[in-house]
Formats: structure tokens, C-alpha cells, sequence
């Protein structure tokens, strides 16, 4: 049924947001650790546990497709609802500050990426 | 008087209105995405960018900080794209992620959050010095605002920070994220960001949840789940380092 597969992925993030919120108060910080992350890793894990025992049912799957394929338009929704003119009317330096990040972590992909690869298996 | 109407009905139901407007603006976007640049910038990425400006227009309609969602019969926006919906389809989207290649890419991807954190917010720092900012507080916060727009404020309101200070590391936040979201497809090709693994570097390194989320929708829904992933810890580490260990930097150096 479709709802379990919606319900395995709801069940999938609030116990990563839990996690992380638990996790940030651990640590003393006012923000949400990785709860994102951790939502994510447990439905890896999760589905791959299932796959090897039984496999999710095709309509319990598609419950859980569904979110994913409107993912797009829900990030084009959120662009639409950014604070667009605070960012280029607070004056320069905010603005320089904030492309000058970009640039710096654009620049710094390859090296890493290469830096990753180097290491002996 | 159908007018009046018509306002009730789509403000009442402003979600299921959201929907149809999201699905007319991502049809547009595609159409121009195949008539005016043959395809050569993705559909999802001209969707983005229009998003942007609608929420851009919105903004100057309203004064209103949550651009197109600010408009009555357009709050539904608000809620679809709002952060309970964004997380919930990114951990949709792990759905079918290989759990080898985050296996592989682990460690390089954990160090990149760190080594993320830390050069924004030496980058913003350093803007704010040739800005003329002096006192270390004013610098660490405009500093933790370039990693992203909440560790700038969480880090501000720790330090005891102004709010003239706040508000510009919110807006070199905003900044960044914007720029992500519409750079990320343009620069892909350039900085080798094609493959799970650079994903979850890229996703380390600029650390902006809605900015990853927009570039990688832009560049390959595929790489999605691998560089949201690591842009999850992004945030939470920023909030760890920023107030303490590295505002402890400034203040040594200054």
C-alpha cells in the first residue's frame, strides 16, 4: 500500500530530525545536527534490510518515489520563497562576502576530490 | 465579485494552489529551456532561477521576507517550499542511494563539512576586515554568516553581536545560497562535480541546504542524495565551531 511507504519515510525522518535536534543539544549548539543525514542513512539502510529478507511491495515503493520525484518542484517552490531582497539590497559587503565563500568552496571541489581519490585503497 | 471569489478559494486552499503554480512555472521553464537555449540549461535550472525572480517581485510587492509566499493567494508556496517539505523529499530521495559510494566517500566527505565551515568563515571574516570591521565579535558573526544564513545569527546572538551586524551576516548567508543555486550548474562541468563522490565533497563544502539543494536539482537529480547528505552536517558544525573555537581565533589574531 502507498501509505506505508510514505509512512516508512515519515517514520525515516522524524527520527532523524529527533536525533539530530538531540544531538545539537548534546553538543551545546542552538541547530539541528545532520538530522537531515541521519534520516537519510536510516532509509538507506532500511530498504536494503528489507531487500535482503523481502522486498518492499511496488506500491509501497512508489509511496516513497512519489516524494522524490517532487522534489524539483518543491526546491523551485523554495526559491520562490527567499528572501531574494534582503540578499542584493543589504549593500556590498554581504554580498561580496558571500560570493567570495562561493568562489573559495567552488575552487576548493577539485582538490579535495582529487585528495579523496589519492588515498591507497 | 467572482474575483473576491476566486481569492477565497485559491487563499483557503492555498497548498493544492501552490501546486498548480509550481507545475505551470516548471512547464514554462522547460519549454524555455527547449526553444531558447536548446537544452543547454536544464529545465529544473531555468525553474530555479524564475523562482528566484518571482520571489524577488514578490518581495519588493510586499516587504515581506518570504518573497512569493508573502502574496495572499501565493502562501501555499510557502508551505510546499518550506523546510518540513524540503527535508521530507531529500530523504526521499536517499530512496535507491548506493550505500557503497557513501561508504567510500565517507571520511573525505565528513573532513570537507569541516574544512567547509572554516574557510567561509575565514573568507567572510576577511571581507569584514577590509570593510573596515575591527571588533572580533562583528567579524566572527559577518565570518559564520558567509558559512550559512543561520550560523551567522546563532553565532551573533552568542557572541552578543549587533542586530545592524546580524542582519548583514544574514544577508551574506542569503547571498551564498542564492549563488549556489544558480552558479552550481554553470560550474559543474568545471570543478568535476559528475559523480556521488565529488557530490558529497560539494555538499561539505558549501554547506547551504537550500543552496545544495537547488544547484544539485539544477546540475543531476541523481547526485541529490549524496551531496545533501553531507550539507545536513554543514549547519549543526558551524553552529559547534563558530562561537567557540574560531571566534577564540579571531580574538587571538585581532
Amino acid at each position: 500500500m502507498v501509505i506505508y511507504g510514505v509512512a516508512l519515510l515519515s517514520f525515516c525522518m522524524l527520527v532523524g530530525v529527533f536525533l539530530g535536534d538531540l544531538l545539537g543539544e548534546l553538543i551545546g549548539v542552538q541547530a539541528n545536527v545532520g538530522g537531515v543525514g541521519i534520516a537519510m542513512l536510516l532509509l538507506i539502510l532500511l530498504s536494503n534490510l528489507t531487500s535482503q529478507r523481502f522486498s518492499l511491495a511496488p506500491m509501497t515503493e512508489s509511496g516513497i518515489h512519489f516524494w522524490s520525484a517532487m522534489y524539483i518542484p518543491i526546491v523551485v517552490a523554495m526559491a520562490a520563497r527567499q528572501n531574494v531582497v534582503a540578499a542584493v539590497s543589504s549593500g556590498w559587503m554581504a554580498i561580496i562576502a558571500g560570493v567570495a565563500a562561493v568562489a573559495a568552496s567552488f575552487l576548493l571541489i577539485p582538490v579535495l576530490s582529487k585528495a579523496g581519490r589519492g588515498r591507497p585503497e | 465579485m467572482s474575483g473576491d471569489v476566486l481569492a477565497r478559494v485559491l487563499t483557503e486552499n492555498s497548498l493544492i494552489a501552490a501546486f498548480v503554480v509550481v507545475g505551470a512555472l516548471v512547464m514554462v521553464s522547460y519549454w524555455l529551456s527547449a526553444r531558447l537555449t536548446r537544452g543547454h540549461i536544464h529545465g529544473s535550472a531555468v525553474a530555479i532561477a524564475l523562482g528566484l525572480l518571482l520571489a524577488y517581485a514578490g518581495g519588493v510587492a510586499t516587504g515581506g521576507s518570504k518573497g512569493l509566499a508573502d502574496i495572499g493567494v501565493f502562501a501555499g508556496i510557502g508551505i510546499m517550499g518550506g523546510a518540513m517539505f524540503r527535508d521530507f523529499a531529500i530523504v526521499a530521495t536517499a530512496f535507491g542511494a548506493e550505500l557503497e559510494a557513501l561508504k567510500k566517500a565517507g571520511l573525505v566527505g565528513a573532513l570537507s563539512v569541516v574544512i567547509g565551515v572554516v574557510l567561509s568563515f575565514v573568507v567572510g571574516a576577511l571581507v569584514a576586515l577590509a570593510f573596515g570591521y575591527t571588533d572580533a565579535v562583528s567579524v566572527s558573526t559577518i565570518g559564520a554568516g558567509a558559512a550559512t544564513y543561520i550560523v551567522g545569527p546563532v553565532t551573533g546572538t552568542a557572541l552578543g553581536a549587533s542586530s545592524e551586524v546580524v542582519a548583514l551576516s544574514i544577508a551574506a548567508g542569503l547571498t551564498k545560497s542564492v549563488l549556489v543555486m544558480i552558479g552550481t550548474p554553470l560550474v559543474a562541468g568545471r570543478i568535476g562535480l559528475d559523480n556521488p563522490h565529488s557530490a558529497m565533497i560539494y555538499g561539505g563544502l558549501m554547506g547551504t541546504t537550500s543552496g545544495v539543494a537547488g544547484g544539485l536539482a539544477a546540475t543531476d537529480p541523481k547526485l541529490v542524495p549524496y551531496g545533501a547528505m553531507t550539507a545536513t552536517f554543514y549547519t549543526g558544525v558551524g553552529c559547534l565551531l563558530a562561537p567557540s573555537v574560531l571566534y577564540l581565533v579571531v580574538r587571538a589574531v585581532l
